[in-house]
């Protein structure tokens, strides 16, 4: 199959990269770019694990095809610091140990991240129905849905 | 998955000419069902056609006569983010949104909802309640047809190759009406219907007698199912809990479904009665609101 190519903006850059239609945004970010913090759970769009942000929304990338990237905003885990430092949420996690084999872990950081964007301080019952796309089967969600109300708690002290 | 072609046409004349290339093609919108039943095999394309740049399938408006305009590759999260749509047509957000969670409803449109044709789909009792129109357009036109017509099998829908729905139109709501729409899963978010159910009812002038009510009930038969006995049991009655419970049982005499992991034969038909006297509360209560 002849190969697409697709100019997009990845986590702020200018990127062109070479697949084939079939591809999923999910395997071109792993596969093709390198970028492997987003991850396989379900590849079917039940687990969240692979969330990205995509033009301002966050969606499931193996249930996007990579071609339909052109001329878009793609945000990964990997653009989630800000050079060396972590996003608030990305520190509260480690601090609030919201992870224990990690799998599910970027996907519910874009994800919060998704949320605390558009509605900085969502109380519990909105973060728990927000991430309900997020699958964690270590946690029980309880540290996790705690971290992210930190977090939001933290960034609105720093303004 | 097996290797195909994209095509993203930017008109709807693009796209005719598309899809009469010999290609087998394959629609795409948001892809939250298409993209994994391709991937799973369920499906087979030469061509995926994404029809997210056609302006048509993308414009969401209140028309000038009240109705509802919906683009058929609209996400769900634009739908319900529209503080006026939420406001007039409440019953549209009770379905967009439900459908999966946020990482889905910034994807899943209701066009895709309805031509995936399944039989618990979450937007199509809804839309049948309100009297949707889908217009369908080809290379020799375009034609409109009431919502319930659409279905022919679980998975199939009436579209003639050639064909793609362009959009969805939503009557005007009538003065005291209201429409609702509710489902039963095991979780709270996040999961197929075991039943669901939507109702519109229009009161009389004197705010209690039920001038006019249709019901649909989904994921009880091959397709979802519009309720004419429960619309008779409630045109011209009082809009009361004795009345409502008439509808519930036509509701639940209609529905023929099969017993699966997700529920029995009888509790299907239990929960059609009970989702359908739920809807019409909900109905009641916006129809009152309207009033
Ligand atoms: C995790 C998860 C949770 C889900 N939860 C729900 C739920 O709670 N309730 C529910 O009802 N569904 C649910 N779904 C199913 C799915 O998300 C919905 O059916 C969604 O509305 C489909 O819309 P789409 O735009 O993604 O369609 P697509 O996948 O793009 O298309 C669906 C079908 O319609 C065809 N099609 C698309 N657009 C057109 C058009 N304009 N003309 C003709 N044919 C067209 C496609 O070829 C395909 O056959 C879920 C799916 C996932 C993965
Ligand atoms: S891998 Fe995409 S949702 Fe699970
Ligand atoms: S930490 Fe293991 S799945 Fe969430």
């Amino acid at each position: 199959m002849r190969r697409t190519h697709v100019s997009t903006r990845l986590n702020g850059d200018n990127v062109d990269f070479l697949c084939e239609p079939r591809q999923s945004l999910l395997e071109v970010l792993r596969d093709n770019l390198g970028l492997t913090g987003s991850k396989e759970g379900c590849n079917n769009g039940n687990c969240g694990a692979c969330s990205v942000i995509l033009n301002g929304r966050v969606v499931n990338s193996c249930c996007v095809l990579a071609v339909e990237t052109e001329g878009a905003e793609v945000t990964t885990i990997e653009g989630i610091a800000e050079g060396d430092r972590l996003h608030p949420l990305q520190q509260v996690f480690l601090e609030e140990a919201a992870l224990q084999c990690g799998i599910c872990t970027p996907g519910f950081i874009v994800a919060s991240k998704a949320l605390l964007d558009k509605e900085p301080h969502p109380d519990e019952a909105r973060v728990r129905h927000w991430l309900a796309n997020n699958l964690c089967r270590c946690t029980g969600y309880d540290k996790i849905v705690r971290a992210v109300l930190k977090a939001s708690d933290q960034m609105e002290a720093k303004v | 998955m097996d290797a195909f072609e994209y095509v993203a046409p930017r008109t709807l004349d693009e796209a005719y000419a598309a899809m009469s290339n010999g290609k087998t093609t394959a629609l795409l919108a948001g892809g939250t069902d298409v993209i994994v039943q391709l991937r799973e095999n369920r499906r087979h394309a030469d061509q995926v056609l994404d029809v997210k740049h056609i302006p048509e399938l993308m414009a969401l408006k209140i028309t000038a006569d009240g109705g509802l305009s919906i683009g058929a590759a609209v996400p769900c999260a634009v739908i319900y983010e529209n503080a006026e749509i939420a406001a007039k047509f409440p019953a549209v957000i009770d379905s967009a949104s439900l459908i999966g969670g946020i990482q889905i409803q910034g994807r899943a449109s209701l066009g895709g909802n309805v031509c995936n044709a399944s039989p618990a789909a979450d937007s199509i009792p809804s839309l049948i309640a309100q009297d949707t129109r889908l217009v369908i357009g080809s290379k020799s036109g375009t034609r409109e047809l009431p919502i319930e017509e659409f279905f022919a099998g679980p998975g199939k829908n009436n579209l003639q190759p050639g064909e793609l729905l362009i959009q969805l139109k939503i009557p005007a709501p009538k003065p005291r009406s209201g429409a609702f729409f509710n489902r039963f899963i095991p979780r709270n978010e996040m999961d197929i219907a075991v039943v669901n159910a939507g109702a519109r009812i229009q009161l009389a002038d004197d705010g209690e007698t039920i001038a006019d009510a249709k019901v649909a009930i989904g994921a009880v038969a091959p397709t979802p199912l519009v309720v004419p006995a429960a619309a008779q049991a409630l045109i011209g009655k009082p809009a009361n809990e004795e009345t409502f419970a008439a509808a519930g049982e036509a509701s639940a005499a209609a529905a023929t479904p099969i017993a699966d992991m997700r529920g029995s034969v009888a509790q299907r038909k239990h929960l059609a009665k009970v989702l359908t006297v739920r809807a019409l509360r909900g109905a009641l209560e916006r129809a009152k609101e309207n009033s």
